[in-house]
């Protein structure tokens, strides 16, 4: 079981990742427009047209 | 309008050095609108960032400072159908919003270290029916501290702060007993996994704090779109003032208006500020200040107040503070008395609180005592008293009443209405007596076409449709009658008379009687106005007059239905109340109503032990608002009258009167009896945890199942409507 004393601590660090990417994403403003986020990736304004066409 | 609204006048710095301003933005309908809105205004010259918030409406426009504010935002997005309002964010909302960052951070915290702990709790439970080694125990013990311990301090603090406020201010509320338990549950562990016993309530407390916070970070997150939707409202009332600034005449926020200023107030504008007439003559509508609806004539020398509708001629105002002012004082006066007298009415939530914590102490005190004269060592008497406590956890009933809130005042919004108090639920369904003002809250804000019936309907759009190329507040009630929403070309209008234009290759004209050559005594109604119209050889006379909310008659027989007992104050003429009451088959109504009188006779019948509901929209009615037992008012109010009611409908209809007694007395119900099931689940699991059976494993089931249960039984509040 001498396993866990290293496993323990790595799956606490992830935890400690997860926490600090969720509380940066907060502090950056990420989900003050949740809505609006989730329509702007529909749109495609910014593609150049193809030249080809 | 060559008066252009001079942004700078909003703007603030950002935090790179630009200046910044928000814009509440009218017309977003679908997602394409991001692309245009930003697309457009990022085109201008000087815009260094332009960023549409969809979810909230609104649009922060950013430029170099030190430039000048761009003047072609407003009319840039004019062009593109959408209308923009400079928005100054109130201070509730940007507290607020800190207040939502914080409890999520602390959310986000609580989370991380509930879903960890849980982990190394769930191997400890099977460990301990299989074969985990004591040393492998402890170290999971440890482990779950190590987490535990700082994320309780930092997650528990809105806990640990409230309930701090309370003890210092000698109360106590729920958040007491939830501090003590989770306290006493941490502090009871470590001693716990010092001495490498069996069982640990990291867990407990965490999950407890977890749950907890996402009530409260509901209850918030809805709070906050309310707040959004009210603040953009705000902003879009425009209010603006035309000040003289030497000889030219600029548009002004009405927050900068200082005493003295010379302002102009064209017909049709509402006055901007209570002020002297120093020049010009004409009629004003008063009623969003008195609720009369006979017009009052001012010229010079006279005083107006803000609010009032200027109808026929332009004026030239001198800003007066808003101290000796008669009327404005009176109701200032009559405010304060209203709030001081306004016993607080304790809030549900307070009250089981009140009641809870000593039962759960005493009960654990009662355990302690208990287990020390049967016996048992001091060890096993404290660890089995603070049992109790954990699984007594105020879980069930701290989130019984938020858990209601959040689903009611969600059905709430979707039904059009707005919450300003956060109590206002559980009053609003004890009401049993409704007060209605008349004007602009059983009748229309604005006044309408009366006899449309008797009018050729050809000829009356004819003459809505002329009606839009004047600003006079007659025409613009007739205007609204037009289906068809393009003025017709080469309209002029004639200032004080009436407006013509060439239709079809004759003359019409709209306006007063003489400008039409008619004789506008067609119309005897007292009450209301009268517009004439000529088109070649047809021609009419329009009454233009107060109506009644399209759905008032229903909503107010529903009402009755439902035994409340209704009633109607008004400030306006007895003939111009009574018509209204029989159409409503009101009988106790009072017209002639001073602002004093509405509240005495809300005082009479709060004597009387009746609560009483008022729905009010005029400046006078704002005492008798913050008098009455709970209150209403509909969007179009005087704002000082919206700041005092308890919740704000949106719309022209009075249907939301009704849903908003619907939904909260059903939340009010459910509140109830979801206080009634976390106290069941106590009586079950009290005595388990007295007689020390509660394992750690069982408070975790018995907390989340309580929650759970609670919540699924909150979630009715939002259902169908009635």
């Amino acid at each position: 079981m001498n396993v866990l004393i290293y496993l323990v601590p790595m799956a606490l660090g992830l935890g400690l990742a997860g926490l600090f990417g969720f509380l940066w994403a907060l502090k950056s403003g990420q989900y003050s427009d949740v809505e609006g986020a989730a329509l702007r990736v529909l749109s495609d304004d910014d593609i150049e047209p193809s030249r080809d066409r | 309008m060559g008066d252009a609204l001079d942004l700078s006048l909003y703007a603030k710095p950002d935090q790179d050095g630009t200046l910044g301003v928000d814009l509440a933005i009218e017309g977003i309908t679908c997602a394409a609108c991001i692309n245009r809105i930003e697309g457009a205004v990022r085109q201008l010259p000087g815009i260094k960032d332009v960023r549409l918030n969809y979810t909230n409406r609104r649009l922060h426009v950013a430029w170099a400072a030190g430039a000048p504010a761009p003047v072609q935002i407003l009319p840039t997005l004019e062009s593109q159908g959408y209308h923009g309002h400079p928005f100054v964010p109130l201070r509730a909302e940007q507290e607020e919003a800190a207040e939502a960052r914080k409890l999520t951070r602390c959310l986000g915290v609580a989370g991380f270290a509930a879903m960890n702990i849980m982990l190394l709790s769930v191997s400890v439970w099977s460990g301990n029916v299989t074969d985990i080694t004591p040393e492998t125990r402890d170290f999971f013990h440890w482990a779950s501290a190590l987490i535990a311990l700082p994320a309780a301090a930092y997650a528990g603090r809105p806990f640990f702060a409230s309930a701090w406020r309370a003890l210092k201010a000698r109360t106590t509320n729920m958040d007491v007993p939830i501090s003590i338990g989770v306290t006493l549950a941490l502090g009871m562990s470590l001693v716990e996994t010092a001495n490498h016993a069996e069982h640990a309530y990291f867990d407990s407390a965490i999950m407890l704090l977890f749950f907890l916070l996402v009530g409260r970070a509901l209850d918030h997150a809805m709070r906050r779109r309310t707040r959004a939707v009210a603040g953009n409202l705000a902003a879009l009332r425009a209010d603006t003032a035309h000040r003289f600034d030497g000889d030219e005449v600029v548009s002004v926020p009405v927050s900068v208006l200082k005493a003295d200023d010379r302002l102009l107030v064209r017909p049709g504008e509402r006055v901007p500020a209570d002020g002297i007439v120093l020049g010009g003559g004409s009629e004003i509508d008063e009623s969003l200040i008195t609720g009369e609806t006979a017009r009052r004539k001012v010229a010079a020398g006279a005083t107006v107040y803000a609010g009032s509708m200027n109808y026929s001629g332009t004026l030239t105002l001198k800003v007066t503070a808003t101290d000796g002012n008669a009327l404005i004082d009176e109701i200032e006066k009559l405010l304060e008395k209203a709030a001081s007298a306004k016993s607080k009415a304790m809030r549900l939530a307070d009250r089981a609180a009140r009641v809870y914590a000593p039962i759960v102490h005493v009960t654990a005190a009662l355990t302690l005592a208990g287990w020390l004269i049967a016996g048992a060592s001091a060890h096993d008497a404290i660890i089995t008293a603070i049992a109790v406590l954990i699984i007594t956890c105020p879980c069930a009933l701290a989130l019984a009443i938020p858990a209601v809130q959040v689903v009611a005042s969600g059905a709430l919004f979707r039904a059009g209405v707005m919450l300003n108090a956060g109590d206002a639920i559980e009053r609003l369904a004890e009401a049993d007596t409704v007060v209605f003002d008349k004007t602009g809250t059983l009748t229309l804000p604005e006044p309408r076409v009366a006899n449309a019936a008797s009018i050729d309907p050809e000829l009356l759009q004819v003459a809505a449709r002329l009606a839009l190329s004047s600003r006079h507040p007659l025409a613009v009630a007739l205007s609204r009658e037009a289906v068809q929403r393009t003025p017709y070309e080469g309209a002029v209008e004639e200032p004080g008379q009436g407006v013509r234009a060439v239709i079809g290759g004759i003359e019409a004209r709209l306006g007063s009687g003489e400008f039409c050559g008619l004789k506008d005594n067609a119309v005897t109604d007292a009450t209301a106005s009268s517009i004439c119209f000529v088109h070649g050889a047809q021609s009419t006379v329009i009454a233009i007059a107060q109506k009644l909310r399209p759905d008032a008659v229903a909503v107010v027989n529903a009402l009755r239905a439902r035994g409340l007992d209704l009633r109607i104050l008004s400030g306006d003429r007895k003939e111009a109340v009574a018509p209204i009451a029989d159409a409503l088959g009101i009988v106790q109504w009072q017209g002639d109503m001073k602002p004093a009188d509405k509240i005495a006779v809300i005082e009479e019948l709060k004597r009387q032990g009746r609560k009483v509901l008022m729905v009010g929209d005029g400046l006078n009615d704002a005492p008798s608002l913050a008098a009455a037992h709970v209150s209403l008012s509909p969007i179009s109010a005087a704002d000082v009258t919206q700041a005092q009611a308890d919740a704000v409908f949106l719309g022209e209809r009075l249907q939301p009167v009704l849903d908003t007694l619907t939904i909260s007395r059903r939340a009010r119900r459910l509140m109830t009896e979801n206080l009634w099931l976390a106290a069941l689940y106590n009586l079950v699991a009290v005595p388990v945890a007295i007689a020390g059976l509660v394992t750690p494993l069982i408070a975790a089931l018995a907390m989340s199942g309580s929650s759970l249960l609670v919540t699924l039984n909150a979630l009715r509040a939002g259902g169908k409507r009635s």
